[in-house]
């Protein structure tokens, strides 16, 4: 069969850009909204785009969901395909996060954690009913309170308050560790070290991770957890410039940290104790952070026992958690597909003509 | 030409983080409005580019990659002969320029003062900003008190 060559659409691709410009825009008579309102109004989407399309830059996350039109997976790929373009100058020291100059910090488990309960700047208790003052325009909010005393830091973390009774599991450094896994420069491979499922959690789509997280809670692969401590704040960044030969401290983010814990399955050599699951993001994604630690939680119960469900299991995890892929895979449908269909076409007539013989023989037999 | 002063490493420390957290605009209103700005030569025109940031799993354990930051690099060498250095989170390439000068001058004797007149005030800022949030973070403190229940009498 010969082969042909189709071209064409190129106006109309072009043509389709200029309306999706126009529409990107809206109606002319309504104000443009900057991306600078974006990164200061819209700034959960922000912190999503940048924890998910792995990089932290408030600016372009902004440009990238304007540009996405406020859709995000759309705006994570826009992050994910910019940083392909700049160079990369090194591996930062990791973030001491027990150091965090706390703005919310809340322990579900133990009601008395040191530095007590800090609820910061939360939806959590708001009414979820509409505001409609908020409709209107140049409403100032009242300022935030301000305390005659500051919170003090670092605060003491949940592993902190019981390291002594070793009632934790505690997380250490081992010793001969190598370089952690980098999903940027190396291929998924299995089985997984928790460097790498770590990683690709952190860049995993937030609604894949929390319907998992939500199964796991409801009996597929349970891991009953509750919630040790969350905390969201600004840690400072270390990275060793080759022209100096020490640490300096280049910028400082804002981080959401989780830890779950859970009774585990106790093994015969250790004594019995909570085992924990630990989310990391970037910005203010606290219902990501968590889900993240509920499937770190149940990936790290497959070391122990036999894969019962979806969220236990590293392959089906780490293979579909990215949505930049997810998407790519899916919508990919989209684009041409007329040699396939032409030849699906040929294999189902073949097919029905086989049918259609079979049965005229099988009639004629009978008759 | 004289050799670049050693200087130590902990008060490089502390201004070169400051510059580097302190807000671009600040730090170019700072720059714009130094009395005397002395000359110097880029070494390496400011590099826009990304640093891989870690975590620890479960907050003190092993290293992982958790995603990437934006960070800008420039290196200036003074008149004098003094090269300073500046690592900015950011695309701002002012901003990273300005800092390796302000590096520069900081470690230069008789430019320390002028040089301080940036630092001082940024970091006055910072932690005044910090202070402010943690004033904000103490007053959403919970305080939990026990609510006085009476007991019927035992059934």
């Amino acid at each position: 069969m010969a082969y042909v060559a189709v071209k064409g659409g190129e106006a109309a691709i072009s043509n389709a850009h200029r309306w999706l410009a126009e529409d990107r825009r809206g109606d002319p008579a309504v104000p443009e909204l900057g991306a600078d309102q974006v990164r200061e109004q819209l700034s959960l989407a922000v912190d999503r785009v940048m924890s998910e399309g792995s990089c932290y830059d408030r600016d372009l996350a902004a440009l990238a969901v304007k540009q996405a039109r406020g859709d995000l997976p759309e705006a994570i790929f826009l992050m994910r395909a910019y940083r392909t373009t700049l160079p990369r100058f090194g591996y930062a020291q990791p973030v001491e996060t027990a150091a965090m100059a706390v703005r919310r910090r809340i322990s579900a488990a133990f009601k008395d954690i040191p530095g007590g309960q800090v609820l910061g700047p939360t939806f959590d208790y708001t009414h979820r009913l509409l505001d409609f003052r908020l409709a209107a325009d140049g409403m100032v909010p009242d300022a935030a309170v301000e305390a005659e005393e500051p919170q003090t830091y670092p605060m003491a973390t949940i592993a902190s308050v019981f390291d002594h009774e070793g009632l934790l599991e505690s997380d250490v450094p081992s010793a001969d560790t190598g370089e952690p896994f980098d999903l940027t420069r190396e291929p998924m491979s299995f089985p997984a070290g928790r460097d790498q499922r770590l990683q690709a959690l952190a860049r995993g789509d937030e609604g894949f991770l929390l319907s998992l997280a939500y199964s796991s809670q409801r009996g597929w692969g349970n891991t009953h957890p509750l919630c040790a401590e969350i905390r969201l704040g600004e840690v400072a960044v270390a990275f060793v410039p080759d022209e100096l030969g020490f640490a300096i401290e280049i910028g400082e983010l804002t981080l959401t940290e989780c830890h779950m814990i859970s009774t585990g399955a106790a093994g015969m050599e250790t004594a019995p104790q909570f085992a924990r699951g630990y989310g990391l993001t970037f910005g203010h994604c606290e219902r990501k952070a968590m889900s993240m630690a509920i499937v770190d939680r149940a990936l790290r119960d497959a070391e122990e026992v036999e894969v019962a469900a979806p969220c236990q299991d590293q392959e089906f995890v780490l293979y579909h958690s990215d949505n930049v892929e997810a998407s790519g895979f899916v919508q990919h449908l989209k684009l041409p597909h007329y040699v396939d269909f032409q030849a699906d076409l040929q294999l189902i007539r073949r097919l029905r003509r086989e049918w259609f013989d079979r049965e005229a023989a099988l009639k004629e037999a009978a008759e | 030409m004289p050799a670049t002063p050693v200087v130590e490493a902990e008060p490089r420390k502390r201004w070169l983080s400051v510059l580097a957290k302190a807000k671009p605009a600040e730090v170019a209103a700072a720059w714009d409005g130094l009395a005397q700005q002395p000359g110097y030569r880029v070494l390496r025109a400011p590099e826009i580019g990304m640093v891989m940031v870690r975590g620890r799993a479960g907050g003190t354990g092993d290293a992982f990659n958790v995603g990437e930051m934006t960070v800008t690099r420039a290196a200036v060498r003074l008149e004098t002969g003094v090269t300073g250095i500046g690592y900015v989170a950011g695309r701002d390439r002012r901003h990273a320029e300005i800092a390796a000068v302000v590096d520069a001058m900081m470690q230069s004797p008789d430019l320390r003062p002028l040089a301080e007149g940036i630092v001082d005030p940024l970091e006055t800022a910072q932690l005044q900003r910090r202070d402010a949030a943690a004033r904000k973070a103490a007053a959403t403190k919970v305080d939990f008190f026990t609510m006085v229940r009476t007991r019927g009498p035992a059934a």
